[in-house]
């Protein structure tokens, strides 16, 4: 069924929101990240009473404020492309994509948008304290705005506390906190968070070593150092174990991608983590999209221990999950492409009866689409129906392992180089390691690529769903002419890039100019 | 009631005044913001149900036909 949709509509539209995403996530991990560290700074300013803390919460604050300004409402175009892009998407989806969204709008101009000119304006004009409060709200108010966002992406990666309506075509939220409370969301916002986090403090630590480099502001460039490093390795470590979570999660309810990630064909017990490996198309690729490792370094039961806490746990394969596997419980692609069929069948006889007046056969249908036995065996596979070939629904295993594998690196380097920072910093060695100094310069950009590593395994990860087994991308796309993706494409391409330049520079202004700059 | 308004006012109105790079920012903004609403969104980004359908239960039936038989 799928050879009916326009591919380049769909993959000019799924450019197009990866773009201003990806654009987007730029700034976000900065903002959430760097105002809590300048609100710790700004407290021990009030607490010491050292004015030099004073200029250092004030230099970073106008970081947060630069940032801030380049990055704000990238986010709505994300908004505008629902609507014209993805309109059966955003209808299916109904208020359960909507009501979060509307609530981190409210949230955020009326938090962010009082506490930020408190923030800017307020020194001296307002109490200290006021002040302080200020500050800390501001980083609360960006990171619950934050929550709504990741809630609603969690729900399309793990769809639960909702009906689906076959009469106005949409899902409904049959329960509010199933949604705001799952392991999906938790896992997510806590993981997404912790990240920023980590970004904001290798940032912090990167431009404050920039200082040291050129011999500028040493006590102010090791106060910021230290921190922010404090700061990174304890967001680092919450990111090892909500990233482990994660992991779990994803096993649990989206097993294609977690095979994916670990590049794993066949299932096995005692399952290997693969540590470092490279990936060559193998022989049947055409048929099977399978990859080979040209090389590996793996350790023993490891895979199998993180994704059940079982070293002898089957981890299944993508080979199980297309062919199915009746010894460990998975059924085959074919078989849920079959009740995929037969859920979208129901939907069509439905319409068919309410448009001809046939009040018995509608509602029999209608009392499946509330019977939880044919729910689970059948709507649960609604979005397999629009496949035929079960290797379509595959994602991309380079992209998810090398994105998977990049991140998880990266990590750790960001871990290993925040605690030699600490201690070099609080032994007051710093300024005498320049190869240090510069690994956290050079570390800037590698927190931005681990970053965008995470939601690109997140998102081409579960490729080809938009929800979960239950909408493919080809379905959530509006039918609209792929030109007019293009050209908003492009258009949005070149404009923002531009813009992001002059910001760019006013940032990196900023920053050669030094705590002592305008405001 | 009104002393306060007066308040917030030139509490905003220094503020802004007072700044140096972030009138720069500002003008940044509105360009970015012109650009999103009074062209984007007017010209490129409009509503692709609202144009297909009125009614909400328009929109429902021509989504589940899209469902359906795409």
């Amino acid at each position: 069924m799928n050879e009916l949709f326009d591919l380049s509509l769909i993959n000019w539209s799924r450019g197009q929101f990866a773009l201003t995403a990806m654009f987007h996530w730029i700034f976000v991990p900065l903002t959430l990240g760097i105002t809590f560290i300048v609100a710790i700074m700004e407290s021990i300013y009030l607490k010491t009473g050292n004015p030099e803390w004073k200029k250092v919460t004030k230099f970073w604050m106008k970081i947060f404020g630069i940032n801030f300004a380049i990055g704000v409402a990238t986010g709505i175009i994300l908004e505008f492309e629902f609507g014209t892009n993805w309109s059966h998407y955003s209808w299916f989806v109904g208020d359960i994509f909507g009501a979060p969204l509307a609530i981190e709008g409210i949230m955020a101009f009326f938090m962010e948008s009082t506490f930020i000119a408190v923030m800017f304006f307020g020194w001296n004009k307002v109490s200290p304290k006021f002040h302080l409060a200020s500050t800390w709200l501001t980083a609360i108010g960006a990171n619950l705005s934050a929550l709504w966002i990741l809630v609603a992406n969690a729900w399309m990666q793990n769809p639960v506390g909702m009906r689906f309506n076959p009469e106005s075509a949409r899902n409904e939220m049959v329960n509010f906190w199933e949604v705001l409370f799952s392991n999906t969301a938790i896992n997510k916002f806590l993981h997404t968070i912790s990240s920023a986090y980590i970004l904001a403090a290798i940032f912090v630590v990167g431009v404050s070593a920039w200082y040291l480099i050129k011999g500028r502001e040493v006590s102010f460039a090791k106060k910021s150092m230290i921190v922010a490093s404090i700061f990174g390795i304890i967001f680092s470590l919450n990111t090892v174990l909500t990233g482990d979570e994660s992991a779990r999660e994803v096993a649990r309810t989206q097993p294609m991608k977690f095979a994916a990630m670990e590049a794993l064909y066949d299932g096995t017990a005692n399952a290997p983590l693969v540590v470092i490996g490279g990936l060559t198309k193998s022989d049947d690729y055409d048929t099977h999209k399978r990859q080979d490792f040209l090389f590996k370094i793996e350790v023993p039961n490891l895979l199998s221990t993180m994704a059940f806490l079982d070293p002898n746990a089957f981890v299944p394969g993508i080979k199980d999950l297309i062919h199915g596997n009746p010894e460990q419980g998975i059924i085959s692609t074919d078989e849920k492409i079959q009740r995929g069929k037969v859920a979208i069948a129901e939907l069509s006889a439905y319409k068919s009866a309410k448009e001809a007046g046939d009040q018995v056969k509608s509602d029999s249908i209608l009392a499946k689409f509330n019977d939880p036995i044919w729910l689970k065996d059948y709507f649960k596979y609604f979005g397999y129906g629009y496949y035929d070939n079960p290797h379509d629904l595959i994602p991309s295993v380079p992209i998810s392992f090398y994105s998977f594998h990049l991140m998880v690196g990266l990590g750790f380097h960001f871990l290993a180089l925040l605690i030699v920072i600490f201690w070099l910093t609080w032994k007051g060695r710093i300024q005498n390691n320049k190869w240090v100094l510069y690994t956290a310069l050079f570390t800037i950009p590698l927190a931005y690529i681990a970053s965008q590593a995470g939601w690109i395994v997140a998102e081409m990860g579960r490729q080809p769903w938009v929800i979960q087994d239950l909408m493919p991308t080809l379905t959530a796309v509006s039918q609209i002419d792929a030109s007019s993706v293009q050209i908003t494409f492009w258009l949005f391409a070149i404009t923002f890039s531009a813009l992001l330049i002059a910001e760019l520079k006013i940032m990196f202004t900023q920053i050669k100019k030094g705590p002592e700059g305008g405001h | 009631m009104k002393k306060y308004a007066t308040r917030i006012f030139n509490f905003y109105k220094e503020g802004f005044q007072s700044m140096t790079y972030g009138k720069t920012l500002w003008i940044i903004i509105l360009i970015k913001l012109f650009i999103m609403f009074a062209i984007l969104k007017l010209f490129f980004f409009q509503d692709d149900l609202s144009n297909r359908a009125q009614t909400e239960q328009e929109k429902s039936d021509y989504v589940l036909e899209q469902l359906i038989s795409p």
